[in-house]
């Protein structure tokens, strides 16, 4: 069958194998090693490219790993967060421990490296332990909206419909209101406290990442592998979980880590306005506020949670931007 | 996997009513798409198409765009809901308590044109096809044994190609990817849209004689949509003539490939690239485009490009002539009915 | 810049060694791999070749329109008289759409589609012929009714998108003959049109070919349409030429196995009981061409010297050329 040798004319000169004629250059030596008889293939029938197996998390994976200013400002988020999570080891004082005589103290003042705040608690260890509740409302939201966001989104999406207007609409609704309006709205009717402040967060995210689940849904579901799978008789939750999540995870998680960066800040915006935690917890936000009035007297001190907040979720966006770039593989 | 068929014997454990019942019977299919703010306009996809398909053999349909082929091909297995019209599967009224869509899904299955969205770009080969035996109730490990089975059926070295991404493999390997994934559930028949329409003349080659051995070796039953005549020609035993959503002519391959009754038929003929340099087409057989399938014209369709138009064409629409058995030859145009009044009947 | 061509014999175009390269971080793909012809008035020249081969990228090497900064071209593309790789960018732009102009694929992506058909071709006029707005569009009128789109005055005012695919297709190739051009490239035009419109479209280009006395480029997969319009064809395989000839003894009497393997293998007829004779394989990866001849791996004919070094084009007859060494016929002498 593959011998298509028996269609080239005799008339075009082509040797058949036996001896050459006196035309042939004499450089060549006819009838030798390999010829049509045995024909052994070079390589088989079915070349593979000669990538690797690579699947797509790895090459993302790859990417990440060659990418040095996302991997510094992972680092430094790295940082952070083990710093929160260490806390109780790594604070020098009690958080808690006021002192009148030290009140308002500046860096380096008596073995409290950042100075002491407005009722001589150490700034270090507040800053240390504050890390923990602004990280905690800063994903929490996010990781919450993201189920609940991106489980509607899909279903809109793939179901389509009077279903998807319903739950598009409906969110639509949510989005007329500006974020921070929005969370201050619901956290002040509710009273304020981490728990309503981390609701009200969540709250404000759900619809932004519903819409982007349902794009992604909408896109996916049009292509021609999703027919295919249902061609072959699956019923709607199987294409959903094997064949639209994976595609869909991609531009959700990307969408989720941008997020975070600005869930830290309006949790920070939360507290600051006193809609947070209460006092005398540890919390950047509120740190903010009631170091407020006591700028003149050690601007520097007084800073320090907002360059917290800054640094904390300018990382946070930088990784996810970096994230974004090694997602984005054509392939 | 199964025995194979011996002269008129079906040896099809899933076999209801014997070599001579036809597989499929499809009866005035009808699909409209409703346009959007236009008024009630719609895009006349598939009009009223008839036709069966016998156990064993290969039915290619052949049009161009706007012929409806495509959509024609999925209201077979209700991937589209028609509109109208019923579809029987070996004597079993499909969408009915006799045959619900799921099962006919177990037994017929489609192969899709090689688009670069065929397979799932996240999933290795090998679960791409096991999906579907898994969906249909077997394990995971059997699923992926089927699979790998399948694709070394293909000429797919399964640990080779197995962990593999689509990415990863050329068009003729993603198509070989395809036949496999609808194969691996075990089908009867399998509609073919456009296999091998995106790709290059060798792979397509390939693919063809693939697609020939494996529908001895599982006795299957081909439905073959194409845009391409000579390839319909080499693997078809009958073959369908579509226009702008109607069946217009119908009959054995080599009948209407040597004396083909319809206008249309005969100009798609003409128009085939002639591979000898000596003898080129010197005129068009046909002007203009296809027209576009959400206003046809009134009476016989393809009147407004027919050279042979005449009163009757322009009124009635003309129907697919009786159909007698498996070797009849039948069209759709008033020149071949007496009773129409047009003057070149008897005279074509 | 070179004075054109006085003599009328000389060749319109002369590619002769082009090598075209693409390079980015992770590879460099080989596309063209030392590719000579040459293009006489008046004739047309079909490549055939599938995808991958090469073709597309030597077409639009003739009138430099490949990506600037990832492109490493060598060799050396003469049209008629103009060095098209030494040109300047204002001189090349003058070439484009003047001399030489080329006729795309897809009519729907290669026609601006806010502007309507007239404008287009009008643009074109005005930027090459420097006429005014009224003598554009009487030309464009004239041009259309050139290529036979029926209702010309009206259509000179519609949209890409309200017109079919063959119409629109028609009205491209009357936009790319609106300056004159003494070569015409075109690249697969047919290739997305029904079988009914296509061989509409290539009546229409022979037609015309003949009528205005124009060089014609022909890219094509399709043997059928090579058959219908080359004179002479040229077929790539890995970014080589490895048969070109007149296109009666090309398709006819094959002389490099390739072609022949093509041949056998487009379905034209064969009988049904047999399977068709398919060239085993797929093409080689062009970041990675194997040492010798490309298409070695996949021939039934070849040898252990096939693999030492690449074929040098053989003449077996006057005129028919074909790059392998199982060929009769004596070596060209460069």
């Amino acid at each position: 069958m593959t011998d298509y040798s028996s269609v080239i004319p005799a008339k075009a000169g082509i040797q058949r194998g036996g001896a050459p004629t006196a035309a042939l250059d004499p450089r060549f030596r006819e009838g030798d090693d390999d010829t049509e008889q045995q024909v052994e293939p070079l390589y088989e029938e079915q070349a593979l490219p000669a990538t690797r197996v690579r699947g797509y998390w790895q090459s993302v994976f790859y990417r990440l790993g060659h990418d040095p200013v996302t991997l510094v400002f992972a680092a430094a988020v790295l940082l952070i967060v083990l710093a929160a999570v260490f806390a109780p080891l790594l604070a020098p004082f009690d958080p808690y421990k006021e002192s009148i005589v030290g009140r308002l103290k500046p860096l380096a003042w008596r073995g409290h490296p950042l100075g002491t705040d407005e009722l001589g608690r150490d700034m270090l260890s507040r800053l240390l332990f504050g890390g923990r509740v602004s990280l905690l409302m800063g994903v929490v939201p996010v990781l919450i909206a993201s189920l609940v966001g991106g489980m509607l989104g899909v279903l809109g999406g793939f179901v389509g419909g009077r279903t998807n207007t319903a739950i598009m609409r409906t969110m639509d609704v949510f989005y007329a209101f500006p974020s921070v309006l929005l969370a201050v709205a619901i956290a002040g009717a509710m009273g304020g406290g981490m728990a309503n402040g981390m609701l009200a967060l969540t709250l404000v995210f759900i619809p932004p990442m519903c819409r982007v689940a349902e794009t992604a849904t909408t896109q996916v579901r049009a292509l021609d592998f999703i027919e295919a799978a249902r061609a072959s008789g699956a019923r709607t939750m199987p294409i959903i979980r094997y064949h639209v999540l994976g595609n869909v995870l991609g531009p959700v998680f990307i969408y989720a880590s941008s997020l975070v960066s600005v869930s830290i800040l309006l949790a920070a915006g939360l507290s600051f306005l006193g809609l947070g935690v209460r006092p005398p917890v540890a919390d950047w936000g509120l740190m903010l506020s009631t170091l407020r009035q006591s700028i003149y007297v050690v601007p520097l001190v007084c800073a320090l949670p907002g360059l917290a907040i800054f640094i904390t979720s300018i990382c946070c966006n930088l990784v996810s931007d970096g994230l974004r770039a090694a997602m984005d593989v054509r392939m | 996997m199964r025995p194979l068929l011996h002269d008129g014997l079906a040896s099809d454990p899933r076999d209801r009513g014997g070599p001579l019942q036809p597989l499929l019977i499809a009866r005035e299919l009808r699909k409209h798409f409703p346009v959007k703010n236009s008024g009630g306009k719609s895009v006349k996809a598939v009009d009223g198409v008839s036709f069966t398909v016998r156990k064993g053999e290969t039915l290619g349909i052949v049009g161009e765009s706007g012929c409806g082929k495509s959509t024609l091909a999925r209201l077979l297995l209700h991937l589209v809901v028609p509109d109208a019209g019923e579809l029987v599967f070996d004597g079993d009224l499909v969408d009915t308590r006799q045959l619900p869509v799921n099962a006919l899904r177990r037994q017929v299955q489609i192969v899709f044109q090689d688009s670069y969205s065929s397979l799932n770009p996240r999933m290795p080969i090998r679960d791409s096809v096991a999906f579907g035996p898994f969906v249909q109730g077997k394990k995971k490990q059997q699923a992926r044994d089927i699979a790998c089975e399948m694709l070394g059926k293909v000429g797919l070295d399964p640990d080779l190609f197995g962990p593999r991404y689509p990415h990863e493999l050329s068009g003729g390997q993603k198509q070989r990817v395809n036949i496999a994934r609808a194969l691996a559930t075990g089908p009867r028949m399998v509609i073919l849209d456009e296999p091998v329409s995106a790709l290059d003349k060798s792979v397509e080659a390939q693919v063809l004689n693939l697609l020939r051995a494996l529908k001895r070796q599982f006795n299957l039953t081909y439905l073959f949509i194409s845009h391409d005549l000579n390839v319909v020609r080499y693997l078809s035993d009958r073959v369908l003539v579509m226009y702008l959503g109607r069946a217009v002519e119908i009959g054995p391959i080599d009948a209407v490939f040597e004396q083909p009754l319809h206008p249309y038929t005969r100009a798609l003929l003409a128009s085939r690239p002639s591979m000898d340099p000596a003898r080129r087409i010197e005129e068009a057989p046909i002007t203009g485009d296809p027209p576009n399938p959400i206003d046809p014209p009134p009476g016989c369709r393809f009147h407004t490009r027919c050279p042979f138009t005449e009163t009757p064409c322009e009124k009635t629409d003309p129907a697919l002539g009786i159909w007698e058995g498996p070797q009849s030859h039948v069209v759709a145009c008033h020149m071949h009915d007496l009773a129409s009044g047009h003057s070149r009947f008897e005279n074509v | 810049m070179s004075e054109p061509a006085a003599n009328g014999t000389d060749p319109l175009a002369e590619v002769n060694d082009l090598s075209v390269r693409f390079v980015t971080r992770e590879a460099t793909v080989h596309a063209v791999n030392g590719v000579s012809f040459l293009v006489r008035p008046g004739e047309v020249l079909c490549i055939l070749g599938e995808s991958g081969s090469g073709k597309t990228v030597t077409l639009r090497a003739l009138m430099r329109l490949l990506p600037p900064r990832r492109t490493q071209i060598e060799g050396r593309v003469r049209v008629e008289g103009h060095d098209i790789l030494a040109m300047r960018p204002r001189a090349l732009r003058d070439l484009r759409g003047g001399l030489v102009s080329m006729v795309f694929q897809e009519p729907m992506t290669a026609l601006d589609p806010v502007y309507t058909v007239g404008q287009q071709i009008g643009e074109t006029l005005r930027r090459h012929t420097g006429c005014d707005r009224r003598a554009a569009r009487t030309r464009a009128l004239e041009l259309l009714e050139l290529v036979r789109i029926p209702s010309a005055e009206r259509r000179l005012d519609a949209y890409p998108h309200e017109l079919s695919g063959g119409l629109r297709q028609r009205a491209m190739i009357a936009m790319a003959l609106s300056c004159n051009p003494r070569l015409l490239l075109a690249d697969e035009p047919t290739t997305a049109l029904d079988a009914t419109v296509q061989v509409q479209v290539l009546v229409l280009l022979r037609r015309l070919q003949r009528e205005l006395g124009m060089g014609m480029v022909f890219v094509t997969h399709d043997i059928g349409v090579a058959a219908e319009i080359a004179d002479t064809v040229a077929v790539m395989y890995a970014g080589r030429i490895v048969e070109s000839g007149p296109v009666a003894q090309v398709l006819k009497a094959p002389a490099h196995p390739y072609t022949a393997g093509l041949l056998a293998s487009t379905v034209h007829g064969q009988p049904r009981e047999r399977d068709i004779c398919a060239i085993p394989g797929s093409p080689p990866d062009l970041r990675r061409l194997p040492p010798g001849c490309s298409f070695a791996p996949r021939c039934p004919r070849r040898t252990a010297d096939c693999r030492r070094a690449v074929p040098e084009p053989r003449f077996p007859e006057p005129g028919h050329m074909a790059a392998c060494l199982r060929v009769t016929g004596a070596i060209a002498i460069l």
